[in-house]
């Protein structure tokens, strides 16, 4: 080991005074300290800006009508976006229903028994999934439900996201159950527990709550999604509740309205972008706090 | 599942082949090593289920593979390799080329790797190396907050507030300082090449800055002690022991946030201009691949036209996925063995 060598050379040396650092690196050393702090702020400007101006505009905005009502034509003031509201919920309802159990499906299979080359390929493969341009699988959830459907649905909007949902789900799933102790696993098998039961009721319940956390994750990634919406979903101006008809979503509203001329509309852009942004963080609060505190909370 | 109790493993787990033996039943809570044949059927069904889920990941990469190739099939025919060299796109004429959007994609993400890999790495060498502890979680989280936000927001705040401010402020310095490359010429209208890396770069900050993070905190101690140790300041300590050491990590990140950018659609479809042309001023409107799907996907017509547009997602596709790739090989040749990063 270098470090070895290094202390009993040091112990050899008698005394030596050491040199003074030239002025130039200690300048050099303060400056380059000052641009990473600098770095910092110029970083951080722009999320308190995002923050401040969407409290700024939204809160304005957002009144009763706003959450109760449905979209008014052109000029009309007025008018709110309930159904997008609601839309995305349906739309993220499904998404969760097939990509939750899919994803922690794969992240147990990853970490139960895929400590080997098949587990390295998945591992790989949902690694690359992740960053596959939204866009891109609103294309292929288009190709595989609008197409055999004949219209935009919630269901194709749906698909879409949990297609998104499943490689971010099973990989920190993953992580998380690596972290039970195998001593856990083996104490069960001593016992006499079947290996399943075993991942089910003693690995997969120790990393509830983290499991919860990965999933919460990847449930607030998509729930601001718009890109894999616009042909799949699609958007509506009305009331819908057929799952297989064109649904509003709060994110394709917030798109529609931000590139329209109308300032009525901008405005709604900015309460609808306040409306998601803190149903996506109470959303996951919610789940957290009980994790933490609640009836979810593992061992 | 959620309000059952911890659950205590019971001695007599799997039941069903013990039910007519009443009488063993008590022994083989006692001594469960002693208990008739457990089944292991359900072990074998829970197993192939779980293998099943994980193959499903593969599946759906091999699924919208099929999509897009079965999609782009017409256009194919039509253009072959000259789709892609092509600067015409005109729906009318049934002639479809890639060319602007390929250019627009390239080179807003360029510019805002430009802007944003010096930044994240500062953050990054802050938050490691200087940043006192009690503010380290605070700066990283509200950084990673940056991640949180949706992309269509960013590109609602990106008309309102930062076009108006690179319009009034940032172009006429730029065209004044710098007008004579060529690069920053034309008219300033706010919205164009130069909104949309700027956009960029906000939005692959967090990506690039926390992946970094995870590399530099991955350089051993001993390296940062032995250059300290031979009398360097911490700069000198930073730069010699531990940037050098996190080289390929480094880039890794940069990759993957090269490609998040070439995937970005809303912020960027919102700011950039659309508009299919090729022109070197950076303050000139501009397409992205992603920006023509999302614009023109929904009223494409004609098969050939969305057979084009399927095209492009395919060429996309296997660029980010290339991109990608080598980035998590060049991230995971660094963090490899390291324990499993908390996402928590």
């Amino acid at each position: 080991m270098p470090d070895n060598n290094f202390n009993s050379a040091a112990g050899l040396v008698p005394e030596f005074s050491v040199p003074p650092i030239s002025l130039r690196r200690r300048v050099t050393d303060q400056a380059m300290t000052g641009v990473a702090v600098l770095t910092v702020l110029v970083v951080l400007l722009p999320l308190f800006a995002i923050f401040a101006y969407l409290v700024y505009k939204g809160i304005g905005s957002i009144n009763l009508a706003f959450l109760t009502q449905t979209p008014k034509p052109v000029g009309e003031p007025g008018g709110g976006m309930a159904n997008a509201i609601v839309g995305s919920m349906v739309i993220l309802g499904i998404a969760s229903l097939l990509g939750v159990p899919l994803g922690i499906g794969a992240g147990i299979f990853l970490s139960e028994y895929g400590r080997n080359r098949y587990g390295d390929i998945v591992r790989f493969v949902s690694d690359v999934l992740n960053g596959v341009p939204s866009i891109v699988i609103g294309i292929v959830a288009y190709g595989l439900v609008v197409m055999r459907q004949k219209h935009f649905s919630a269901l194709a909007g749906g698909v879409a996201l949990a297609i998104m949902m499943i490689p971010t789900i099973a990989r920190t799933t993953e992580q998380m159950l690596l972290l039970v102790p195998q001593a856990i696993r083996e104490a069960a098998y001593g016992l006499g527990v079947s290996r399943w039961r075993t991942t089910l009721s003693i690995t997969l319940r120790t990393a509830t709550s983290g499991v919860i956390t990965g999933v919460m994750l990847a449930f607030a990634r998509v729930a601001g999604e718009t890109a894999p919406l616009l042909f799949t979903a699609f958007g509506n101006q009305y009331w819908n509740w057929d799952s297989g008809q064109p649904t509003a979503a709060l994110s394709l509203q917030i798109f529609t309205y931000a590139i329209s001329p109308f300032d009525e509309w901008h405005r709604q852009a900015w309460a609808g972008a306040l409306v998601l942004i803190v149903l996506i963080v109470s959303a996951v609060a919610a789940v957290r706090i009980a994790v933490k505190h609640g009836t979810l909370a593992g061992a | 599942m959620s309000n059952q109790a911890l659950p205590r493993p019971r001695f007599n787990a799997p039941e069903p082949e013990r039910g007519s033996k009443a009488a063993l039943k008590v022994e083989a809570r006692t001594t469960p090593l002693l208990q008739g044949k457990v089944s292991e059927i359900p072990d074998i069904v829970f197993g192939w289920t779980m293998r099943l889920c994980g193959l499903s990941v593969v599946a759906l990469l091999g699924l919208i593979v099929y999509q897009l190739v079965v999609g782009s099939q017409l256009s194919w025919h039509a253009f072959g390799w000259k789709f892609f060299g092509q600067s015409d796109w005109n729906p009318v004429s049934d002639q479809y080329g890639a060319l602007p959007f390929m250019y627009g994609t390239i080179v807003s993400s360029v510019l805002s790797l430009v802007i944003a890999v010096p930044l994240s790495i500062g953050v990054a060498v802050f938050i490691t190396e200087m940043c006192p502890v009690g503010l380290r979680g605070i700066v990283s989280f509200t950084t990673e907050l940056l991640a949180a936000i949706p992309s269509v927001v960013y590109g609602l705040w990106a008309i309102f507030v930062m076009v108006p401010i690179l319009r009034e402020y940032v172009q006429p310095f730029l065209a004044k300082t710098l007008g004579w490359t060529g690069l920053f010429s034309g008219p300033p209208y706010g919205i164009g090449m130069l909104a949309a890396g700027v956009i960029l770069a906000i939005m692959i900050i967090p990506i690039i800055s926390s992946i970094t993070r995870e590399v530099l905190t991955v350089v051993p101690q001993h390296q940062r002690e032995a250059v300290l140790a031979l009398g360097a300041t911490r700069w000198e300590m930073i730069r010699m022991g531990v940037l050098r050491n996190a080289r390929a990590g480094i880039v890794g990140a940069i990759i993957l946030g090269l490609g998040r950018a070439l995937g970005e659609t809303m912020a960027v479809t919102m700011v950039i201009g659309n508009r299919a042309e090729i022109a070197k001023s950076l303050f000139a409107p501009g397409y992205t691949m992603a920006s023509v799907l999302a614009n023109e996907f929904t009223e494409a017509t004609g098969d050939l036209y969305l057979s084009a547009l399927i095209e492009i997602g395919l060429a996309l596709f296997f660029v980010t996925i290339a991109v990608n790739g080598l980035a998590r090989l060049m991230v995971w040749s660094v963090t490899r063995g390291q324990p499993a990063r908390s996402n928590a």
